[in-house]
């Protein structure tokens, strides 16, 4: 019963994605779910690390820089066209997750935190410095080829116009979540669950951490590098402030708003920046200090992100799963026992 | 690091062997120069008063840190220095004197991490957990064995202490083992938590092959549940024998039990 339901869900948050532009046709509102799809990417493959395996990465920019040059430079510059650009992006960040992935699994909490960052600057200073390949402190200004898309002989897609893009982003967002999602719900999946409960007794049922942890950082890796991918072609462009340490942060402040427990929450997340960020911005010159505002007011009543406070605190939605009926039954039976 | 050199001829129905393991901290000995073998399908216990170094000999044998010199075996092949995830494989588990489960999760999440660890799938990226009937069913086994299939989806943090301690034996066997330690395992239980533990054991150990290596504070499960009691003291072995020879023997009264029977009495 419970996995026809959230396939249900999943049914009709595509329709949504599909019949937005028919009901929304002005460039604004497509823009504006562009960046969320793009952000709930990149809020949805951090989460994998943070609310999953309990690995709080800092340096999740890299990816992001790393897919977002690795995009504009070989369009630019080949003929690979769009797939096997996308595939190359991917395979770059595979291989610089594992590199990253094993020295940071080395070490724990802070130790770990602060070394990804480390890591993470490293693309910044190559990004910065090679400035033959990536334009150093400019980018790549002056815009991507964008090329059509071959996808059977005589059928070729452009995604040059927006709405095309648009579709081009659901369909590339929406076919990561199912990956991130089947990773998630897989022994696999599991096995990161257990090492971020008790990492101790994790490796005392038998299980290898480290090459879990560095496991995961390949996948979360790959799905940041696309949606750096997505973001050059989004704004033609790469900017070494897609691969600073500042970038790192956006999907930290999706998973914050939006909730870690919940597979969605970081989505939640970045449509609640989004909105604040294009609401704000048309209102104020102080955007940031609202944003912040808003974040504080979040994290300081709920203490969770706004999905696991709907899904734990509240129980809200209905066919809860029994995990969560079994924990209200333990806050009555607690509760219970401290009334007698 | 499993060559034939490391094959030795071992007595038999023995389990486990320690040769002169030892363990320094700085200049401390918390263990020195151990020797002891562990028979098949007994009960062991190892007791001795607080900081003799039990828990120490633990960690040393299930590989949480190596032994400072020394050797161990394991059904005759030398784990020494393996680690804590091979040596888990090789089949030694082991529960801790604090407990340690994953308490986020359900009951039933818990002994299926455990199990999902041993099985080949745990490699596997895209099959849902919640659709193997094979993981279910192994994991309700376990579940059954401990007693605690009528909770199987309350989230462990929310159980009593006692279901705590008891989750973490079921996530124990559920690695399948051949040998057990248990470190302390009615540790802050109330009498009838701890009546409920030694059946426990008492009832794994008859049904099942698997050998039991306890450490224990409280003397009546010790003295009611061992087939052999090992007394460490100081990092060394004081006495070892049959819970009768145990309870006979001077050095031990001296050291350790005398005390607590006089206080008991």
């Amino acid at each position: 019963m419970k996995r026809i339901g959230s396939y249900w869900l999943w049914i009709l948050a595509v329709c949504f994605l599909v019949l937005f532009p028919l009901c929304f046709h002005s460039l604004f509102y497509i823009n504006n779910m562009i960046d969320i799809l793009i952000g709930a990417l990149f809020g949805v493959s951090l989460n994998l690390l943070i609310g999953y395996t309990g690995l709080l990465s800092l340096g999740q920019n890299a990816f992001f820089g790393l897919g977002s040059y690795t995009m504009g430079v070989l369009l630019r510059q080949t003929s690979l066209g769009i797939p096997l650009t996308l595939l190359s992006l991917m395979f770059l960040g595979a291989v610089y997750a594992v590199f990253m992935g094993y020295f940071c699994t080395r070490l724990t909490r802070f130790y770990f935190a602060f070394l990804t960052l480390a890591f993470s600057q490293i693309v910044y200073i190559i990004i910065i410095k090679w400035t033959s390949l990536t334009g150093g402190q400019q980018g790549l200004i002056g815009g991507i080829p964008v090329p059509l898309i071959h996808l059977l002989p005589g059928l070729s897609v452009d995604i040059g116009p927006r709405l095309h893009f648009y579709y081009f982003t659901v369909v590339l967002v929406v076919g990561s979540f199912i990956l991130c999602k089947a990773v998630v719900n897989s022994p696999f999946g599991w096995v990161l669950r257990s090492i971020r409960e008790n990492a101790t007794r994790a490796q005392f049922v038998g299980i290898n951490i480290r090459r879990y942890q560095i496991g995961i950082f390949v996948i979360s890796g790959i799905f940041t590098a696309v949606a750096g991918g997505l973001t050059a072609l989004n704004i033609s462009g790469a900017y070494p402030d897609h691969a600073e340490w500042i970038k790192g942060a956006d999907p930290i402040f999706m998973i914050l708003i939006g909730g870690m427990k919940n597979f969605f929450g970081p989505v939640v997340g970045a449509a609640v920046m989004v909105f604040l960020n294009t609401f704000l911005t048309s209102h104020t010159r102080y955007a940031s200090f609202f944003l912040g505002a808003v974040m504080i007011f979040i994290v300081s009543s709920a203490r969770m992100g706004l999905l696991d406070y709907l899904f734990y605190q509240k129980g809200v939605f209905k066919g809860a799963s029994a995990k969560i009926r079994a924990m209200m039954r333990g806050r009555e039976k607690k509760a219970l026992e401290v009334g007698e | 690091m499993t060559g034939n050199a490391t094959e030795t001829p071992r007595p038999k129905g023995t389990i486990l062997e320690t040769r002169d393991l030892s363990r320094f901290f700085g200049q401390m000995a918390a263990l020195s120069a151990i020797s002891l073998s562990i028979r098949e399908k007994e009960i062991t216990s190892l007791i001795g008063p607080n900081g003799a170094g039990k828990t120490t000999f633990y960690n040393v044998i299930t590989g949480r840190f190596p032994p400072s010199s020394g050797k161990i075996f394991f059904k005759g092949r030398d784990i020494t220095g393996l680690a804590p995830h091979q040596i888990v494989k090789r089949g030694v588990g082991r529960s801790f004197q604090i407990t340690s489960i994953f308490s986020g999760l359900t009951v039933l999440e818990n002994v299926r991490a455990a199990v999902i660890a041993r099985s080949a799938a745990r490699m596997n990226l895209f099959t849902p957990v919640e659709s193997s009937r094979s993981l279910y069913e192994q994991s309700m086994r376990y579940i059954e064995l401990i007693g605690l299939a009528d909770k199987k989806d309350d989230l462990c943090s929310i159980l009593s202490h006692g279901d705590m301690r008891v989750v973490e034996i079921g996530i124990t066997l559920a690695t399948e083992p051949d040998l057990i330690l248990l470190d302390e395992p009615t540790q802050g239980m109330t009498p009838e938590e701890t009546k409920r533990m030694v059946n426990l054991i008492r009832d794994l150990s008859n049904r099942t092959e698997t050998t039991f290596f306890i450490i224990e504070h409280d003397m009546n499960v010790v003295f009611s549940i061992s087939d052999r009691i090992v007394v460490l003291y100081y990092g060394s072995i004081l006495a070892d024998g049959a819970p009768d020879e145990i309870r006979s023997n001077r050095k031990v009264k001296e050291a350790y039990l005398g005390g607590l029977t006089d206080a008991d009495g």
